[in-house]
């Protein structure tokens, strides 16, 4: 491990990943599984600009990061949209509870 | 021990003990706190590959605008006034024993794979030429992603209406 070495970041991106798969995987609240998917597309990133800046030399992989980046905020929004409309409806924002698709 | 080692070592503590308070905290407020931890940690990572540009739009975008749009949510479905506002978990045993399988092979192939390494790295303001591959190479998905987030803009303003029943 050491700053200079592309391993370390990838363990690093390795890590993230899982913990946001263990939070995608077991949280039981809407809004705490989004978070996980945000852990997993910012391990993804650091992936993205580690082997941009060690791999290849040129930006391409930041501009995929960015992309990426774009992609979160999207989704966040969306996602975000969508548990605040199942709240409303079900009043909670269990995933559980909220397993019908209409009323 | 050089002192860009030791911020190094601690804006990798930093990222990943705070990724682990999102997965583990018993309380959203903590668990929503702690991505903020995650998400500047990781704009520090940044700034150690050299990616000076992509490190600014991770602050602007992800601390400024996702994580305040997730503390709006947590707030709005949850209320305050709760004594304990709980971040309910289920399935940890068998989630733990497939994320632990998972990192230890991810771990073992990152370890295992001779990486191609370039001749040397560079450490140069990345802005003119991300603009420069912006405009010219990757120009249709640039304004393919502005019309995403058109679309995202207009789809969540639809989602969060209230529907006006007859």
């Amino acid at each position: 491990m050491s700053p200079n070495e592309l391993s370390s970041y990838l363990i690093i991106g390795a890590i993230l990943f899982s913990l946001g798969l263990f939070t995608v995987l077991t949280r039981r609240n809407a809004i705490s599984v989004l978070m996980g998917v945000e852990l997993i597309l910012n391990s993804a990133n650091v992936n993205y600009v580690a082997f941009s800046h060690f791999g290849s030399g040129n930006a391409d992989g930041q501009i995929y990061a960015i992309f990426v980046i774009m992609l979160a905020a999207a989704e966040a929004a969306v996602g975000l949209a969508i548990v605040l409309a199942i709240f409303q409806l079900f009043h909670t924002i269990d995933v559980e509870a909220a397993e019908t698709l209409r009323e | 021990m050089s002192v860009s080692t030791a911020v190094f070592y601690l804006i990798a503590l930093i990222t990943v003990v705070s990724a682990g308070m999102v997965a583990f905290s018993r309380n959203i407020i903590y668990s929503a706190f702690s991505l903020l931890g995650t998400f500047m940690g990781v704009a520090g990572l940044y700034v150690f590959l050299g990616a000076d540009f992509v490190a600014a739009v991770q602050l602007l975008i992800y601390v400024g605008g996702i994580l305040v749009l997730i503390l709006f949510a947590v707030m709005l479905t949850h209320r305050i006034t709760d004594v304990q506002i709980t971040n309910r978990a289920s399935g940890r045993i068998p989630a733990l024993i497939v994320v632990g399988v998972f990192i230890y092979l991810l771990i073992e192939a990152i370890t295992e794979t001779p990486w191609v390494k370039a001749k040397e790295v560079v450490y140069a303001a990345t802005t003119a030429k991300i603009g420069d591959l912006f405009l010219y190479t990757y120009l249709l998905p640039f304004e393919l992603a502005s019309l995403v987030l058109l679309a995202a803009l207009i789809g969540a303003v639809v989602l969060s209406r209230k529907e006006i029943k007859e």
